[in-house]
């Protein structure tokens, strides 16, 4: 897209947000009754649905039990409508089972799994819609509803994208910005102790810009934690109440 | 076939030593092992060996039409494959998460960065472009494939030519390489993967872990650079905790590291093609010949062995001179004779294990030479617990001779007598137990 000017001199970006603005992220814990623990999130036009069922017992062979600890199962499904061309393919390719891994990746260092061991916990997240910034979407999506699930995790795990164009780190990447083809940083982050679950860039980004960039990430995904710590306190709020405490 | 567990105890040596700072292979901490290239008689084919990991990557091309959405755009595919020869957990059906991660990481690392200019490749816009096709295959695993695969990609790429061919109208002509001489691809820059794995919760890092060290890892960070300093790709594995700084001093680590290896890489591209001009024999034929199938050679490692404590030497040359051996032997019967009582042994911990051996051992005698009836016994009791040990067939074994006050029982340990002066140790570890039973 030639022309498309990613920051203006006035520093606004396409959507009129600053360089490290998040987009505006609406969360809801506990939307599916079947399940131990589900959430839905929208962080701008990125709408995303993740549940968990567990911890249980071993689906399938009981080979794969770990003695000491449960086994996290991660699968990741964006829907056909979710891009702006019908994928042929919700789940099952390459890029699919790659970010399962990931998220797996993630939560088995985030979620305490030696309270559970020969045990499994399934996460199913599904993205409805792509804008830019799925992994991070995803992520904290399942956050939301291992919480819900009442899984113990050490820490919220928090996760957003960023971007450096023209010499400034941009927070929060839109489905427009990331086709540009700049540079990409995805970053999970568990904000109490500033450890990185995961880290995850692409395209060419020279060395020395590398520092700002994570810092604008990480950033975010501490904004992202304020905002995923009011949601769950909300909710809980809310089921208190129903429940007459 | 699965595969082999590690053991605890080769786990805990793995990680010790890794926490003092030594490697079995008695590199550094940022070494990387010798990386060896070598290319095949076609453009396109190359051979990558990083230590003992070995990848072999071959570049193809065709012309297609291109992809609706990128009409102006070559395409071009990656594809990894383990071969089941790599290691023996590698079956077709067992591979895929690692072959899912290895294979999109490659892709990313080569595809996102843009490293081949892909509008170069078109041909006609919207009819015909080329196609390229990357094939890597994993011949042998010894750990750090990431590292040795993206090698073998980039290399193969550099090393490639494409047919030539000409647009006149509406009329493609497609020139055989005898017609024309073949073209290079134009590649932007070189991005290299370069592999850290931590260790103990993120305490300690290597680089170009080896397998053993791969399986004792905690997580891995993969951070892909070109020489100008440029992060083509970062990816963390494992379920590590970073820390933001651990990341960025990686980061500075690669850069150096892959300065290195990008000139080793524009070093043999720049032999192959002088051997190729010059005429000279090139491709695999060539390259294996070099290393003496023949000759049994081992690579020397160094270790540093300045903190030893104490030298062999030095402990042969205080020791004391053996003691002199009592030369009179004793005959007890023709051809069954006995020198000396042995040593005492110091393997006071045996005695645990020593006692169960010896169930059936009946009375015992505290000093050989007090009864001969009883070093028959004990004679024989070594005799049949050595009996497993005996592979002669000897018939000698079966011989029995009748004397009248003698037991059969011990004419037949005639052989066996002669392996108990071979072998004192065992003797004397049976009588500082008897000692001890006595006592």
């Amino acid at each position: 897209m030639a022309g498309l000017e990613l920051l203006s001199d006035q520093g606004y970006r396409v959507d009129g947000r600053r360089a490290g603005e998040l987009r505006k992220i609406q969360a809801r814990m506990g939307v599916f009754s079947q399940a131990d623990g589900s959430a839905y999130i929208e962080q701008g036009n990125t709408k995303a649905l993740a549940v968990v069922y567990g911890p249980h017992e071993i689906r399938g062979s009981r080979a794969r039990a770990l003695p000491d600890r449960a086994l996290v199962n991660c699968q990741y499904s964006s829907a056909t409508f979710s891009t702006g061309e019908r994928k042929r393919r919700p789940h099952g390719d390459r890029k699919s089972c790659e970010m399962g891994l990931q998220l797996r990746q993630t939560f088995e260092a985030a979620i305490l799994t030696q309270l559970h061991p020969r045990s499994q916990i399934d996460i199913y997240v599904q993205v409805l819609q792509a804008d830019g910034g799925t992994y991070a979407a995803c992520v904290n999506a399942a956050t939301l509803a291992v919480l819900d699930a009442g899984i113990p995790m050490r820490d919220f795990v928090c996760a957003c994208s960023a971007g450096f164009v023209d010499g400034t780190a941009l927070a929060d990447l839109s489905h427009v910005e990331e086709a540009a083809g700049g540079p990409q940083l995805a970053l999970a982050l568990l904000p109490a102790s500033g450890q990185i679950a995961l880290l995850e860039m692409d395209a060419r980004l020279h060395e020395d810009h590398l520092e700002r960039v994570l810092e604008a990430a990480a950033q975010a995904a501490r904004d992202v934690h304020t905002l995923l710590d009011r949601v769950v306190r909300q909710h809980v709020r809310e089921a208190s109440i129903l429940l007459g405490d | 076939m699965k595969e082999t567990p590690l053991s605890n105890c080769e786990r805990r040596f793995l990680l010790r030593a890794i926490e003092e700072k030594k490697r079995l292979d008695g590199r550094q901490t940022y070494d990387y092992r010798n990386i060896r290239i070598s290319f095949g008689t076609d453009y396109g084919c190359c051979m990558v060996e990083l230590g003992k990991t070995r990848v072999l990557g071959q570049v193809s091309c065709e012309l297609v039409s291109p992809k609706l959405n990128r009409a102006t755009e070559g395409i071009l595919f990656f594809n990894l494959e383990l071969s089941q020869m790599a290691a023996p957990a590698f079956e077709p059906g067992r591979q895929s998460d690692l072959l899912v991660k290895l294979n999109r990481l490659l892709e990313r690392c080569l595809r996102n960065s843009k490293c081949i200019d892909t509008e170069s490749l078109c041909v006609v816009a919207g009819e015909k472009v080329w196609q390229i096709r990357v094939d890597l295959h994993l011949l042998n695993h010894d750990g750090n494939i990431i590292d040795a695969a993206s090698i073998a990609a980039i290399v193969a790429l550099c090393h490639f030519r494409r047919p030539d061919v000409s647009v006149q109208g509406d009329e493609i002509t497609l020139y055989t390489p005898e017609e024309r001489d073949p073209v290079p691809l134009s590649i932007h820059h070189m991005p290299i993967c370069v592999s850290f794995a931590f260790f103990q919760q993120g305490t300690y890092l290597l680089v170009d872990p080896n397998e053993r060290e791969e399986r004792v890892m905690d997580g891995l960070l993969v951070i892909a650079m070109n020489k100008h300093r440029e992060i083509c790709t970062i990816q963390s594995s494992g379920g590590i905790m970073l820390l933001k700084d651990q990341v960025l001093r990686c980061s500075k680590i690669a850069g150096v590291k892959v300065a290195e290896i990008t000139e080793l890489i524009l070093k043999a591209l720049e032999n192959d093609q002088k051997v190729r001009k010059e005429g000279g024999k090139f491709g695999f034929a060539e390259s294996i010949a070099n290393q003496r199938i023949t000759a049994f050679k081992m690579e020397k490692a160094p270790i540093d062995t300045s903190d030893v404590e104490e030298k062999a030497e030095e402990i042969i040359a205080e020791a004391e001179p053996p003691s002199e051996v009592v030369s009179t032997p004793v005959l007890w019967t023709p051809g069954t004779a006995q020198i000396g009582e042995g040593v005492e042994n110091s393997w006071g911990d045996l005695e645990d294990s020593e006692k169960e051996d010896d169930e059936g051992g009946g009375d015992e005698a505290i000093i050989l030479d007090s009864i001969k009836m009883d070093t028959g016994v004990e004679v024989s009791d070594i005799g049949s617990q050595d009996a497993p040990i005996i592979v002669s067939d000897s018939e000698e074994e079966e011989m029995i001779i009748l004397e009248p006050d003698k037991n059969p029982k011990k004419i037949r340990t005639q052989t066996t007598s002669a392996k108990q002066e071979k072998a004192p140790s065992k003797k004397p570890v049976k009588r500082r137990k008897k000692k001890r039973a006595a006592n």
